[in-house]
């Protein structure tokens, strides 16, 4: 009756060690930055989105506009409307309770280990599936509130000398690395990075903005053609 | 940072967030997402990171450091290699580490 939820958990668990060095980092710059502990917890209860997180924080260290902060923030964060998507056809016929608490759970890892098995579980019903779901959240969510909690407790003890001021670039470049599976996905890295530089000049930030969707049209006009 | 209204931020970007999560489980429903904003969005990641990480790796306008290029080289590269974020954000770590040291 629980395997799903068990299995979910199970499964959950290995995400834990990827979780916890980045909630613990938001939770160290944000304390760092003059964020108080209410604010970094808030932070990581209600976006949930690590990458999301420090962009905001970065921008806010850099005195970008308030506007281009929640805008560029929000871009990382674009990518959820493609896992609420591929989450319909499974657990879309669930009641509208579940399906809210689903979409506040639905970050990197639950929704790709959940839409990997549910591929190869096609005698689960919904129920099950939503069971599975909530089982591996149970490690996943904790875990990061968690570790911010520690990372907010820890910050201040933190020797200067650490210099984690790199550790923002160096923790986006870790993860920008393994995206790159495609020639698109480089090419656009590269329209990113090298727009930015370029588009420096644009005030408030907007470079950023222009450089982030030209590199998504590069990206995604690659794709285009290479099929 | 004091001047942000930090809890505006923080709720906006909580809600914007839940919605991006919702949109289709909650409002838009068994609908197919049409194929050119799929390629779209499937470019997000790649499309914002590198932009916000260029500027603080190259440091325009002052003398470049060597230490953290080459501590970002090894986090994209041993990320692109390894396929894991842990291992590339460490080795990344120790490259700026020993660099500062070195130097």
């Amino acid at each position: 009756m629980r395997s799903g939820f068990n299995q979910g958990i199970r499964d959950g668990m290995p995400f834990v060690v990827i979780m916890v060095p980045f909630g613990v980092l938001f939770g160290v710059l944000a304390t760092e930055a003059g964020l108080d502990l209410a604010q970094t917890m808030a932070f990581s209860s209600l976006v949930i989105a690590g990458a999301s997180q420090l962009t905001a924080l970065q921008l806010m260290e850099q005195g970008a506009p308030t506007a281009i902060v929640i805008l560029s923030a929000l871009a990382v964060n674009l990518r959820m409307v493609m896992y609420s998507a591929s989450m319909v056809p499974h657990v879309g016929k669930a009641g509208p309770g579940t399906r809210g608490l689903i979409s506040y759970l639905l970050v990197d890892q639950t929704y790709a280990l959940s839409v990997e098995t549910y591929e190869r579980r096609s005698d689960w019903d919904v129920a099950e599936k939503v069971r599975y779901f909530l089982g591996t959240a149970l490690p996943v969510f904790p875990c990061w509130v968690g570790s911010t909690l520690a990372g907010a407790v820890l910050g201040t003890r933190i020797p200067d000398a650490w210099s984690l001021d790199f550790a923002v670039p160096l923790a986006f470049l870790a993860l920008v690395g393994p995206m790159l599976k495609t020639r698109a996905h480089v090419a656009a890295a590269f329209v990113s990075a090298a727009g930015a530089m370029a588009l420096a000049w644009i005030p408030w930030n907007l470079g950023l903005i222009v450089a982030a969707m030209a590199a998504m049209a590069v990206g995604a006009e690659l794709e285009r053609r290479a099929e | 940072m004091s001047d942000y209204p930090i809890w505006a931020i923080i709720a906006l970007l909580g809600v914007l967030t839940y919605l991006t999560r919702f949109s289709f489980l909650g409002l838009v429903g068994d609908r197919p997402l049409p194929p050119w904003v799929l390629r779209h969005l499937r470019y997000t990641g790649v499309a914002v990171l590198p932009g916000l990480v260029a500027p603080l790796v190259f440091s325009p306008g002052s003398e470049a450091d060597p230490v953290k290029i080459a501590a970002a080289a090894t986090a994209l590269l041993m990320g692109a290699w390894r396929r894991d974020v842990i291992q590339a954000a460490l080795g990344g770590a120790l490259v700026l580490a020993a660099g500062n040291w070195i130097l």
